[in-house]
């Protein structure tokens, strides 16, 4: 074969490089932020994480933020969801409007006193539910809580729950008063969390405090 | 290895003792083992020596090869710059040559105009009317005083004032004529010289072009000849072109680069944002990169139906479909480049909507519009005009692209030469240097059993000393000498 038709069919293996099986790399995020007692003050902090999901989100991307409260496993506790349309322009426009919506979820949110109790896994099963109907590549749930959970009487979590595939970030997990006298107690509620979350399949759990720094948590696409 | 010493905490003296073992056994593996180390190291060094011959056979009929198709090279690329020359040639001889008759003609018309207006310019004057005669007689009359005579003679004078005067007249006529002939003759002369430096320019033209043929035909004369220096200088030549063309492809790589960056963010418009073809690699940016391998291929096209380049076997397509092909290619490489400068302003629509999006998810809110005046347009309009410049500018990398095929054959054929001499170099080397190895690995198990050994020939010297005291009993052989003894004894 000479050189003139091995180039001929370099540029051919090239163009058909393009017309091969696409791969999934699609992100999407669940944040889950706690409205209850004390934590509804640092509603403002979700804010801004949502706000740089929205400026890292790629066309094709999904998000959701969904609110904790005292029962949380339902629909009508997801403040705002959207999957990015693939052109640029229009993803645009929905990332503006997704803004808008966690706007005005932040102001109401900080005018309300707060929820009684504190539904964390309901909130995890509702997210669990919305990622994995996404089909994403890479499915994330962000807790925005103390991981405090305060369950009332009827309210039945103590069961296996399903998290395959999905990695779990608490972010800004506050201490309580309680912590500050024994801090033991905020140790062992984050390691009873992360023994619940691998029990349910989570591919990853962390814990960040620090948001001044989230390009290193959400660095990469999966 | 300790197990083996018999005292551990002594092994030099272990070791002589080891030693002091096995050289018996050693002495009485001498000869297979001799023979051993033989064949071994001519089981090594023979295929290595083989190898070598193969090799060197091998670069010979590459270089052949090599030079077949350097030559090859060479004659087509002088043909074709005899042919250029040829070309321009027939151009200046039917541009120049073709109107020869009419300047020929204007030649002579000039020449004769010039020459008659010359004839006309040398007329000599009038020559002295035959009355100066009769004057000449009348003046040699003296004065006498007579009245009749020198009223006569005073006319006479009178008339010969006026006609002087007349025919002074007449002759500054007569040369501010021929004056005037000449003055009108400058014109005819000027041209007559320019024409005549035109015709010089052109031979001169026709100078040159004969001497760079004469000097390729003698370069393709030394080809067909198969000349050694030739063939020198024709490497050389081709190794100066891989390198400016690698040069100039390196440029065009960083254009199709900037290229790729332009198109690859508006391109997620049209085939998806999100859509990944490998792990790391965007639906956008393979569709970026197959524009831009568009936009060469239609450059290649191109030079190639303008004749630039000759890459593609097109010597069966008639003249009328190669134009259609440059059209059709010219076309799809304007659409292209048009599709650039769209693209080009897509992506500036992109990029301004996504930082306002950024600025007021910052908590800026609304940002005020910003006065669009014509500077805040620079780049829109500078991308614009990148989009429809570089697919053109790419479509030239055809030229330095054959240049980089034919001369980076010939390169490569001669440094696959060489690569393949040094290694039938170091193949017979090493082989040698097994062979010498195995000489000396002979020498040192002598070495190591010297003790036998000079047992063995101081006893074969007593025996020789032993025979030529008794030359009548022929003595046996070392090993028979115990037998020999039993058969004296019986």
């Amino acid at each position: 074969m000479s050189a003139r038709q091995l180039m001929v069919a370099g540029i051919g293996l090239l163009l058909l490089a393009g017309c091969g099986k696409e791969i999934n790399r699609r992100q999407a995020v669940y944040v889950l932020v706690d409205t209850s007692g004390t934590y509804a003050k640092e509603v403002n902090k979700a804010q801004n994480v949502v706000n740089y999901l929205l400026g890292s989100l790629q066309p094709g991307d999904s998000l959701a933020v969904g609110r904790v409260k005292s029962r949380s496993f339902s629909e009508k506790d997801i403040v705002a969801k959207v999957t990015l349309n693939m052109d640029p322009i229009q993803a645009n426009g929905q990332k503006r409007k997704f803004g808008e919506e966690m706007s005005a979820f932040t102001k109401s949110a900080k005018g309300s006193s707060g929820s009684r109790y504190t539904d964390i896994t309901g909130g995890m099963m509702q997210a669990a539910e919305f990622l994995t109907e996404t089909g994403a590549h890479t499915k994330t749930i962000i807790v925005f809580s103390d991981m405090q959970e305060e369950l009332d009487y009827k309210t039945v979590r103590d069961f296996p729950i399903k998290l395959d595939g999905i990695r779990i970030i608490a972010l800004n997990v506050t201490k309580l008063d309680t912590d500050n006298v024994d801090p033991r107690r905020y140790v062992s509620r984050l390691e009873w969390w992360e023994e619940r979350a691998r029990a349910a399949g989570a591919t990853e759990w962390r814990v960040v405090n620090d948001l001044e720094h989230l390009e290193r948590v959400f660095s990469g696409r999966g | 290895m300790k197990s083996l010493l018999f005292w551990p905490e002594q092994p030099l003296l272990s070791l002589l003792v080891l030693l002091a073992i096995a050289v018996p056994f050693l002495y009485a593996a001498r000869a297979p083992m001799q023979d051993f180390i033989a064949r071994l190291t001519r089981a090594l060094s023979n295929p290595m020596r083989l190898g070598s011959h193969w090799l060197a056979r091998t670069a010979t009929r590459l270089q052949v090869r090599n030079r077949e198709v350097l030559f090859a090279h060479g004659g087509r690329e002088l043909k074709l710059s005899i042919e250029r020359e040829f070309e321009r040639v027939t151009t200046l001889v039917e541009r120049d040559l073709q109107g020869y008759p009419a300047v020929q003609r204007k030649l002579m018309d000039e020449i004769t105009h010039i020459e008659e207006d010359y004839k006309r310019s040398s007329e000599v004057p009038p020559p002295p009317p035959e009355w100066v005669k009769a004057i000449e007689e009348l003046a040699k009359i003296k004065p006498n005083g007579d009245g009749v005579v020198e009223r006569i003679l005073a006319d006479i004078r009178d008339s010969l004032d006026k006609i002087y005067q007349k025919v002074v007249a007449q002759y500054r006529r007569a040369y501010e004529e021929r004056h005037n002939i000449l003055k009108r003759c400058l014109p005819f002369w000027r041209s007559a010289s320019q024409t005549l430096t035109q015709v010089e320019r052109n031979i001169t033209g026709l100078q040159d072009s004969a001497a760079k043929i004469d000097s390729n035909v003698s370069r393709l004369e030394g080809i067909f000849a198969t000349r050694s220096d030739v063939a020198h200088a024709l490497t050389s030549s081709a190794s100066t072109q891989l390198f400016i063309s690698g040069l100039v492809m390196l440029i065009a790589f960083g254009g199709a680069y900037v290229n790729f960056k332009l198109i690859s963010l508006p391109m997620s418009a049209m085939v998806g944002g999100g859509d990944y073809v490998t792990e790391s690699l965007r639906a956008s940016e393979v569709a970026a990169l197959v524009i831009i391998l568009f936009e060469t291929l239609m450059g290649l096209f191109l030079m190639e139906t303008l004749r630039f380049t000759n890459l593609f076997p097109l010597g069966s397509v008639t003249e009328k479909m190669r134009r259609r092909l440059m059209w059709v290619s010219l076309t799809i490489l304007l659409v292209l480049a048009g599709v650039e400068v769209a693209l080009a302003v897509m992506r500036d629509l992109i990029i301004s909507a996504d930082v306002a999006l950024k600025q007021t998810l910052g908590g800026g809110g609304e940002v005020a519009a910003v006065e669009a005046g014509w500077v805040t347009k620079i780049p829109t309009v500078g991308q614009m005009i990148l989009g429809f410049t570089l697919p053109f500018a790419l479509a030239f990398v055809a030229i330095p692209l054959e240049y980089f095929i034919n001369s980076g054959r010939i390169v490569l054929g001669a440094t696959l030469v060489l690569f393949l001499r040094g290694l039938a170099f170091a193949l017979r080397f090493s082989g040698q240097i097994v062979k010498e190895a195995g000489k000396l690995a002979g020498v040192f198990y002598d070495v190591i059993i010297f003790a036998p050994l000079a047992i063995e020939r101081w006893v074969a010297a007593a025996r020789e000393n032993a025979a030529k005291d008794s030359p009548a009993r022929p003595r046996p052989a070392l090993g028979k000498f115990a037998t020999a003894d039993n058969e004296e004894a019986l």
